[in-house]
């Protein structure tokens, strides 16, 4: 049982101070922008709301957000179930749980633009393993900075390659922590493989899921660095996300003022999907 | 061998192709890369990794790049300690919607902030500092190292702290000497997945330094567009970027399923 305590308040302030310092202010810089017009200078003009209604009507946003969204729902589609069933598969115990864990969770660690170029190097046609494989062994036409199949399928390879162990972990995290009584009573009462994943592991897992859902939906729909060193948002706008797409409006133009605009937009999206989510997993729970 | 385990097989396979090609290449020298196809090395090469120790602006990304991600681990566990332990043992005004503030500075794309915190590091007298960059990671790093610890310190019974208090224990030497080594497997996931997440940004790394302070990745970047594409050194510089994180992550590997499985969102 937790006591009550208001002075608790200065254990907090520490952390208080440094991320509202890293949070508001830039957050506050931006709000800023997005209700101004600016002709450089450091001249600033009232714009009003225009900058958000210009950012909702625009077609080129309305593309950036639907590759966005095709982006996040394909790799939740890919990643979550194969997460699981890789996890499933993994032995419980023995020599062989830390390599795959080590192991598994090596893409993890690799520099975000790292990532990019490896999966650059990796897919070019004529000197790339998985490139020159593809044409010369498979005769199958391929190269990513023609085709925009080719561009999007390699993409959502890429982040499936590097993200599905973070599913892997934290599912595997959940399986681990279920008891072997549970088993053995399951095998007592005949269960199927089928039962004993619906009834035990699944619910077990289920709050290990939720934070898997959540991190990969918002580091997703992210995204940055490494489509953008892989594919520079091409061949023509075919995967550029839209991180990648706002990037360019703020320091490619330089239009702060849509460029704030669509930030706040992003965000607010960002955190409605998140807390919608978060609220209907833990609506169970005391 | 039974046929379940072939699943985690062959995902580890499909990890390691391309971390094999990235080995590969660094070995091979330029003119073997350009003249063709060839899956091993055929005349194994240690110019590459030559050229990187031996020049100060290649080495010196590393030494930045390792001085920030550390000073950042360093920051957030001590901010994030006493924090954890006050979400974690007591009630407060509002503690919840506090937890969840914290939480939602992950969910802000760091694009959206890259400009804003230019000006506001250059502002305070901070751009191209380790501690600039040290200090922009706080943003992600903080809130998640305190919700790991939480979920570790609340698995430590209250009747510890009451004991130690009992004893005449002050509450800083209660913290340091006895409820620190407890939950030193927490401690060590934190700092773990702080440490990674420092390591893999690159996007506010790059837009808050230019020189003094300039990360290995964002040196990488350079290479590849000024000086020709040099595929071999970028390589062998991208193969260096995974040793560090690979050996942190042998040392934590029993942890590592634990800290989030432990940790409650």
């Amino acid at each position: 049982m937790k006591t009550e305590n208001q002075r608790a308040w200065f254990f907090v302030l520490p952390v208080l101070v440094l991320v509202a310092f890293n949070a508001l202010v830039p957050l506050m810089t931006v709000v800023n922008y997005s209700v101004q017009e600016t002709f450089g200078n450091n001249q600033f003009f009232w714009a009003g709301l225009r900058w958000f209604e210009e950012i909702l009507r625009s077609e080129r946003f309305h593309a950036a957000l639907g590759r966005q969204l095709l982006f996040t729902v394909t790799i939740l589609i890919i990643e979550i179930p194969l997460g699981v069933a890789i996890a499933l598969a993994m032995p419980r115990r023995g020599f062989w749980v830390p390599v795959c864990l080590v192991l598994m969770a090596l893409p993890l660690l690799i520099p975000w633009n790292v990532v990019g170029a490896m999966w650059n190097i990796f897919t070019l046609p004529d000197i790339g393993l998985l490139g020159w494989t593809l044409n010369n062994v498979l005769g199958i036409d391929y190269n990513m900075t023609q085709s925009p199949v080719a561009a999007w399928i390699t993409v959502i390879v890429m982040d499936v390659w590097h993200w599905t162990s973070l599913v892997v972990l934290l599912a595997y995290a959940g399986l681990i922590s279920i008891p072997e009584a549970y088993y053995q009573a399951a095998k007592i009462d005949g269960a199927s493989n089928w039962s004993v994943f619906r009834y035990i592991q699944l619910p077990k897992m289920k709050r290990v899921l939720t934070i898997a859902i959540l991190l990969r939906f918002m580091d997703s729909f992210n995204i940055y660095t490494e489509p953008f060193t892989l594919t520079g948002g091409g061949p023509g706008n075919s995967t550029t996300l839209l991180s990648i797409d706002l990037v360019k409006i703020a320091l490619g133009q330089f239009d702060l003022g849509p460029a704030a605009a669509m930030s706040l937009i992003y965000f607010a999206i960002t955190l409605a999907v998140s807390w919608l989510f978060y609220t209907l997993m833990t609506r169970d729970e005391p | 061998m039974r046929p379940r385990s072939l699943v985690p097989l062959i995902y580890i396979l499909f990890l390691l192709l391309p971390i094999y090609w990235l080995v590969a290449m660094s070995f091979k020298t330029t003119n073997e890369i350009l003249g063709g196809f060839s899956l091993f090395p055929q005349k194994w090469t240690l110019a590459n990794y030559r050229a990187i120790f031996t020049d100060p602006t290649w080495y010196w990304g590393y030494i930045n790049s390792i001085l920030y991600v550390s000073i950042n681990t360093l920051i957030s566990l001590a901010a994030a300690l006493p924090a954890a332990y006050a979400f974690s043992r007591y009630r407060f005004l509002g503690d919840k919607h506090l937890f969840f503030w914290l939480l939602t500075n992950r969910m802000a794309p760091a694009a959206v902030f890259a400009l804003p915190f230019f000006q506001l590091y250059s502002a305070v007298g901070l751009f191209d500092t380790h501690l600039a960059v040290a200090l922009a990671h706080c943003l992600f790093n903080i809130p998640l190292a305190v919700w790991i610890l939480e979920g570790f310190m609340s698995g430590v019974p209250k009747e510890l702290d009451e004991t130690a208090y009992v004893d005449g224990y002050s509450f800083p030497r209660f913290f340091a000497t006895i409820f620190l080594p407890t939950i030193k497997a927490g401690v060590g996931v934190a700092a773990f997945f702080c440490f990674m997440f420092s390591w893999v940004e690159l996007l506010l790394a790059k837009t808050l330094t230019a020189v003094e302070a300039k990360p290995i990745a964002a040196t990488m970047t350079r290479t590849a567009s000024s000086a020709g594409y040099e595929l071999g050194l970028l390589a062998a510089a991208g193969v260096l970027t995974i040793i560090p994180g690979a050996i942190v992550i042998y040392f934590v590997r029993n942890y590592i399923a634990k800290g989030f499985a432990l940790g409650r969102v």
